[in-house]
């Protein structure tokens, strides 16, 4: 039997190892994505983030607890920690606070380290969410590390984005990046047994207002780029609902539950559920040119030559301009 | 093309006491460069061994204090073969009575480490373990 038909039909040990054969990049890893692509665009995909500590595996906890229960939907996690830079190494604890879904075939957790990464995802996050889709599971959590700060690449990965604050987090209006909030597709203040509830949900509504009619704009790597104007989708209509939840008394659930199915018919509804897909996929495949161009061209230069340009740089005799001119050009000195 | 990290799963199994034996393992690995997910406690060997299936982990790290060592470990043992992940390497921490040693080790628990052990001679345990059933 073929990977891709152990991955088709089910088999759990089949699927793990192909999770890693595509988290390191291999050859393997790639052909099964390959054959596995067909299958693909099934799934929801359901983002979390929000600062470290606020309780997003909790609540992704709490959630798949919630989905098991009263749907059919099978589900996967995805869940990435930071990888330490000093070391490489990573510690990765999410699982901690999902013991509820053990004992069930139809959850699957996997935890990442980012590996690099900055954006909150791993270089292969987007990849992994692949194989879990067409390995059949509906609905695909991805927990991001948490690094507080204007996650867009898990916006751009997921259908539907929650940010998660907690009290005490959010009381200090500083504390809410405006960047998190444009992000947003449901917020949710996990911890609303804690003091300070009123407080956090008046502070995000109001940076909420102000981060609206502008939402569509994205920083990104220092570019500024328009994902959808207001003119050409009907986006800009969704207003982030603001939902309290508490993950320790499964407190909550229902409603946030309810709010993502409103999301995904809303997403559905106006056509942007596909122009998202559209737009993930187009980058993906710029992406792909570049890094292909780019091994290309390593491939095919000398090192000596391109030390002997580069150290031309170095002297201020070229510009890196001129250097990648000349590099692209064959040897033209 | 990344390179292959290891993954090790550390499991504090039972309704004993604390994980800070555990912890510090858990840390030391990661501190070494590997990718150690970490379940927390009271895990039963079901939870344990469905852990390392969805993680595909190549070693497993289980602090053990109460004694139920010679029930327990069997358990992971067989749970893990049965998923086929009879590769995985096991590591057993905790207060283990020397004259359990010899079948544990028989039944192919790759280490066994009591109080005070060295957290450099874990890592290289598990290291040298991994590396060698990866290139055979
Ligand atoms: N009081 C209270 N505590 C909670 C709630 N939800 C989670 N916690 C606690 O908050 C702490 C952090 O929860 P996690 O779910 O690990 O938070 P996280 O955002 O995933 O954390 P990182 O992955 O480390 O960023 C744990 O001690 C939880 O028990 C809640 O609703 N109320
Ligand atoms: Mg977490």
């Amino acid at each position: 039997m073929t990977v891709t038909s152990s991955i088709l039909t089910g088999d759990r040990l089949a699927l793990s190892r192909l999770l890693t054969q595509v988290e390191n990049g291999t050859a393997e890893g790639r052909a099964a994505l390959n054959s596995l692509f067909p299958h693909t665009g099934q799934a929801h995909l359901i983002g979390v983030t929000g600062a470290p500590g606020t309780g997003k595996s909790s609540l992704v906890n709490q959630l798949a607890l919630y989905y098991r229960r009263q749907t059919t939907q099978r589900v996967a996690i995805v869940a990435v920690d930071p990888t330490s830079p000093f070391t490489g190494g990573a510690l990765l604890g999410d699982r901690v606070r999902m013991r509820d879904l053990s004992g069930d075939p139809d959850v699957f957790i996997r935890s990442m380290a980012s590996r690099g990464s900055l954006g909150g995802l791993a270089p292969a996050t987007a990849a992994m969410a692949q194989v879990f889709d067409a390995a059949g599971y509906e609905i695909i959590f991805i927990e991001t590390v948490g690094a507080g700060q204007a996650e867009v690449d898990i916006a751009r990965l997921a259908h539907t984005t929650l940010v998660v604050e907690a009290p005490g987090f959010g009381d200090d209006i500083q504390a809410i990046k405006a960047g998190i909030l444009e992000i947003a597709d449901i917020l949710v203040i996990n911890k609303a047994d804690q003091p300070g509830v009123e407080n956090t949900e008046r502070a995000l509504r109001g940076m909420l207002e102000l981060a609206h009619p502008v939402r569509r704009a994205f920083q990104h790597h220092g570019k500024m780029e328009i994902v959808d104007t207001p003119a050409q989708s009907s986006e800009s209509l969704w207003i982030p609902p603001i939902l309290r939840t508490i993950a320790i008394q499964s407190a909550g659930f229902g409603e946030l539950a309810e709010a993502i199915t409103r999301h995904r018919e809303y997403l559905r509804q106006s056509g942007d559920w596909s122009r998202r897909e559209r737009a993930r996929l187009e980058r993906e495949v710029e992406m792909l040119i570049q890094d292909t161009l780019a091994t290309r061209f390593r491939a095919g230069i000398q090192g000596t030559y391109y030390a002997e340009v580069l150290g031309k740089v170095f002297e201020h005799q070229l510009s890196p301009w001129e250097a990648v001119k000349i590099l692209l050009n064959g040897r033209q000195t | 093309m990344t390179e292959r990290k290891i993954r090790v799963l550390v499991a504090k199994p039972g309704l004993d006491g604390h994980d800070r034996g555990a912890k510090v393992v858990a840390r030391a690995l990661r501190d070494a460069g590997m990718e150690v997910i970490y379940t927390g406690l009271r895990q039963t060997p079901v939870m344990i061994a469905e852990a390392a299936l969805q993680e595909d982990v190549d070693a497993v790290g289980i602090s053990i204090l109460s004694g139920a060592h010679m029930a327990l470990v069997p358990r992971v043992i067989e749970l893990l073969k049965a998923n086929g992940q009879e590769r995985v390497k096991i590591f057993l921490g905790g207060i283990i009575p020397d004259e359990d040693v010899p079948t544990l080790k028989q039944m192919g628990v790759a280490g066994i480490y009591g109080p005070g052990t060295s957290t450099d001679d874990i890592v290289r345990d598990v290291r040298e373990a991994v590396v060698d059933s990866l290139t055979r």
